[in-house]
């Protein structure tokens, strides 16, 4: 099957910095593609290609196969949901949906008819005649998807949309986007800089970062099977240590960390003994428990004594600090087992060699 | 303009510790008639100050009627606008001649003018600075073609003539077309129908201007840039433009030049007539006199002050004004109320023509 | 506390009521006292319409003052068209210091005195002028070329004159203007003119609008520029005033153009904004 959007080798400098480094991709149709990365990392500047705002110093951009280099922003299939929206506020709701079809030309009652339905279908019928700024944030959000949407485009691009929400309303947003997405069948390509958003809602996700992709993968890819030391630490936090490599059984590594604990780990076949490393464990990986035994089937386990404990509802994190004096995040199970730790309290911290990924890391 | 305004008031402090009967004196007159070094004098003799509002006529009568006569303690209008703003608005207050030395003017002159400001028995001004108006030509473009008023209108100079729109061209134009005005001044019917005569010609020779010149820098550089060649203006005017470019001079008409007096009058509100009579007795000298004549390039009522004039300055009065000329300069009498009325009528319809 | 709340109050009103009493109201009233006078004879005053009379029913009175109107309404719509393209060039497309140094290119002008202006218009246009000279030496005339003293030249001053009074309300209406908002409006399939018509333009409606009362006033009161570039058939109401005040001594009638041209520019920019849709306080706050 063609996909709905495809970038080969997509590069852009701007003067002497290089925005976007030899980027490809392709989105298929009807799912929803993230592009996740720190700000200043190229995800805006690929965007502003795809919608025709910037030319790409080389390499293609296709849609639906057919390349849009030549297309200028108002002749392309693709449409924009702007970080703020841009919904325009001289015009009314109705005329705001219904401005890209009064510039295709379209009859004016045909018009008021999509309208409607495009108010029907984002749950917002009969507020067509309100002005914008009457609207709450979650309500404009639905409006300038809608007024993207009547266009019917074959890709829908959304520069980081729910920024300007409140927490609570960009939860409930994400849902809906999501919800959205499904109803109107249409390929999203959405780029964020939060990595919630990104996991919540979309199919693929990119994973940028100065410039290039670091990984392309579903959420769980990331999450679980993180390719470059940038995805471990940019999704999902992580202790990290950073060592030399001592041993290397197969896929378990032993490592020596800089500041002498031996960890054992996973990593990839190309790292040999002698290798500079980086480790990466997630809070959740780290058992607790309140003697050694208990932690005796675990490849790394150490000893250490509470500072703090860090509630957050299901979040909860306890950090501990070793005998080298570095500290753990350390998940706090919700069994009741260790509700009533307390500062100070000595514990025994355990992880399989499974749970830490291993990187060669940066000299 | 800065120097006089920096010395008064340096003189203004000085003088304020010096002198307790000092005044000051706010002098409301034509550029020139006041010299920083005429008021430099004033000011040494006499201890008062001297403040030096520059205007003319029609700005002198419009200030004093807003305040009633009040913000200036002498003004200097034209002989022929003393009777009739007095008479309408009671803006000035009579002269006591026995503080006036009668010795320093010329007899003839102050004869004139008193009688020409009299409202009901009382005098109300003094003649200071007299000239006329004429033609200032190029005599080496236009000279052929123009003696009088009406040759403006010649096709030979179209785009290349400029007047006033103002009364002096209504009554200069009415004595070129052999009307007398002046006569009429009593008969306003009379008057109207000169006045429609000449608006009818002014109105046939609108084609024939370039620009109407509204000030006395704004005639200088047309006629020194050469754009216009004839012109009605003061004799000064042309006298001074003679000084760069000797085919350029002024020419007293031969239906008469007009005749115009400046006067001192004391404003009803003026609030140190001592000081304004001083600078009366004061510029009236023959030196002083002279001085004021060689930086206004006009004479003065002053008796003897020719004998200080510049040889220059004599000479080209006295070529523009041979005898015959001089017997035939037309006197501005006093203007009765109304006509101002039908004249402005007459120049609003002008400007509007087309 | 209160008390001195109220003290506050009133030391921060009692400015602008001076202000507006004695400037702007007191003369006010005086001038509409004047023109309800007419003169009997010497000092002699009743209280009349005549001069009201007189100023509406002297054609010359009434052509001039249509004149005025229309050539201050096609000075403004000039100058808006003009200041357009400039404003939106400063506002969006200059960056920093370009911006910076644009801006101020507009202001310089207004640094020196409006007569210093005109008399500058004045060396360019003239016969012996600037560009008539330039005109001969290019070759493209053959004689000198009078280019002053006309409606054109008059025109061109008023223009001059109103810009920067048009650029900065433009600019600060169209510097507010989101860059995404337009960039929007075409990637919905709009073209550079239906951006401009649907989005740009009604944006800045309220730069437009207060620009052009703006501009619309300073031209109807202009006394100088009409006079000094328009030359023998300039006539401006303003003169008029001028004249019937100054020259004539007719200060009743004066005051009755006065409050004639009060009246007009009134109306006028009420029926800018009625048409526009805009009230006064949109527009000046």
């Amino acid at each position: 099957m063609t996909p709905d959007l495809e970038c080969v080798d997509l590069v852009r400098r701007f003067g002497e910095t290089t925005a976007v480094d030899n980027v490809s991709f392709s989105v298929p149709p009807g799912s929803f593609f993230s592009i996740l990365g720190p700000s200043g990392c190229g995800k805006t500047t690929i965007m502003r290609m795809i919608a025709g705002f910037l030319d790409p110093t080389s390499g293609d951009i296709r849609i639906k196969g057919e390349t849009v280099l030549d297309t200028p922003p108002n002749k392309r299939p693709v449409n924009m949901v702007f970080q703020h929206l841009a919904l325009f506020p001289m015009m009314t709701i109705a005329e705001n949906i219904g401005y890209g079809l009064r510039r295709q030309g379209m009859a004016r009652d045909r018009i008021a008819r999509k309208v409607d339905e495009a108010l029907d279908r984002i749950g917002l019928p009969g507020i067509g005649a309100r002005k914008v700024d009457e609207l709450s944030g979650g309500q404009k959000q639905r409006v300038a998807i809608a007024r993207c949407m009547v266009l019917e485009p074959d890709v829908l691009l959304l520069d980081e949309p729910l920024g300007a929400l409140d927490l609570k309303l960009r939860e409930h947003m994400k849902i809906e986007l999501k919800a959205l997405q499904a109803t109107f069948d249409t390929t999203f390509v959405y780029i964020t800089h939060d990595q919630s958003e990104a996991l919540v809602m979309s199919d693929q996700i990119a994973v940028m970062n100065a410039g290039r992709f670091e990984q392309i993968g579903t959420g769980q890819d990331l999450y679980y099977r993180p390719d470059t030391p940038f995805v471990a630490g940019f999704i999902g936090e992580a202790n990290r240590w950073k060592g030399r490599i001592d041993r290397v059984e197969g896929q378990v590594l032993e490592i020596r960390t800089d500041t002498g604990l031996a960890v054992r780990a996973t990593g990839s076949g190309t790292l040999s003994r002698g290798d500079t490393a980086e480790i990466f464990v997630r809070p959740e990986a780290i058992h607790l428990a309140a003697s050694a035994e208990a932690l005796a089937h675990f490849d790394n386990r150490m000893k250490g004594t509470v500072t703090s404990t860090l509630f957050n509802g299901a979040a909860s994190r306890v950090l501990v600090d070793n005998d080298v004096g570095e500290t753990l995040e350390v998940t706090l199970p919700q069994t009741g087992e260790f509700a009533n730790l307390e500062r100070g309290d000595t514990v025994h911290v355990g992880w399989g060699a499974a749970q830490a990924t291993c990187f060669a890391g940066a000299v | 303009m800065n120097k006089t305004l920096l010395t008064t008031t340096c003189l203004a402090v000085l003088g304020l510790t010096q002198a307790a009967s000092a005044d000051t004196l706010r002098l409301l007159t034509w550029g020139g008639y006041a010299p920083d070094e005429v008021v430099e004098m004033f000011e040494e003799q006499t201890g008062h100050t001297v403040e030096v509002t520059k205007s003319n006529n029609e700005e002198m009568i419009a200030k004093l009627r807003a305040t009633g006569g009040g913000g200036f303690d002498l003004a200097q209008p034209s002989q022929d606008r003393v009777m009739g703003p007095q008479m309408e608005f009671g803006i000035y207050k009579p002269i006591d001649m026995s503080k006036i030395d009668e010795s320093l003017f010329i007899p003839s002159m102050l004869k004139a003018t008193m009688a020409n400001t009299t409202v009901n028995g009382d005098v109300y001004g003094v003649p200071h600075v007299w000239g006329t108006s004429g033609l200032v030509i190029n005599t080496a473009e236009a000279g052929g073609v123009v003696k009088d008023y009406t040759d403006l209108c010649d096709p030979a100079l179209a785009g290349k003539v400029s007047y006033r729109l103002k009364r002096p061209t209504l009554i200069g134009f009415a004595f070129a077309m052999g009307e007398d005005p002046f006569a009429a001044y009593g008969d306003e019917a009379r008057y109207k129908e000169i006045m429609e005569k000449v608006e009818a010609k002014l109105t046939e020779c609108k084609a024939n201007v370039k620009t109407y010149w509204s000030g006395g820098d704004e005639l200088m550089n047309l006629v020194r840039s050469g754009e216009v060649t004839a012109s009605m203006a003061w004799d000064t005017g042309g006298w001074k433009l003679n000084e760069d470019n000797a085919d350029i001079t002024f020419v007293a008409p031969a239906s008469g030049a007009l005749g115009w007096i400046d006067t001192f009058v004391l404003p009803s509100k003026g609030q140190s007539d001592e000081a304004a009579y001083a600078w009366i007795n004061f510029v009236m000298q023959p030196e002083i006199a002279a001085k004021i004549t060689s930086v206004a390039g006009n004479f003065t009522a002053s008796a003897g002050a020719d004998e200080f004039a510049e040889d220059a300055l004599k000479a080209k009065y006295q070529a523009s004004f041979p005898q015959e000329a001089v017997d035939n300069i037309k006197w501005y009498p006093p203007v009765p109320a109304g006509l101002e009325t039908i004249e402005g009528g007459v120049l609003d319809r002008v400007q509007a023509a087309n | 506390m209160r008390s001195h709340a109220r003290i506050g109050f009133v030391l921060l009103l009692t400015p602008l009521v001076l202000w507006l009493g004695l400037l702007i109201v007191i003369p006010h009233i005086d001038m509409l006292l004047i023109s309800l006078r007419e003169r009997i004879s010497f000092g002699v005053y009743e209280t009349s319409l005549t001069q009201y009379d007189k100023a509406l029913t002297e054609p010359l009175y009434l052509r001039t003052f249509w004149r005025t109107a229309v050539m201050s309404v096609l000075a403004t719509a000039i100058t808006l068209l003009i200041a357009f393209p400039v404003a939106y060039y400063i506002a969006k497309m200059a960056r920093g210091r370009l911006q910076q140094v644009l801006f101020m290119l507009c202001l310089i002008p207004f640094y020196v005195s409006e007569l210093v202006r005109t008399f500058g218009w004045m060396i360019l246009l003239r016969e012996t002028g600037l560009i008539s000279s330039l005109l001969q030496w290019v070759g493209l005339a053959d004689q000198p070329v009078e280019m002053l003293y006309n409606d054109a030249a008059m025109m061109v001053g008023l223009v001059y004159t109103s810009m920067l009074f048009m650029v900065v309300p433009l600019v600060t209406t169209l510097e507010s203007l989101d860059d995404s908002v337009v960039e929007a409006g075409y990637d919905l399939g709009g073209n550079g003119l239906s951006v401009l018509r649907e989005i740009i333009i009604p944006h800045a409606m309220p730069g437009i609008v207060s620009g052009c009362i703006v501009v619309f006033m300073l031209s109807l009161g202009n006394y100088l520029t009409p006079t000094m570039l328009g030359g023998k058939d300039s006539l401006w109401f303003t003169e008029m005033i001028y004249n019937q005040f100054i020259v004539r001594s007719n200060w009743e009638l004066g005051a009755a153009f006065g409050f004639m041209l009060l009246v007009l520019s009134s109306v006028i920019v009420w029926g800018v904004l009625r048409l526009t849709g805009r009230t006064l306080q949109e527009t000046m706050g």
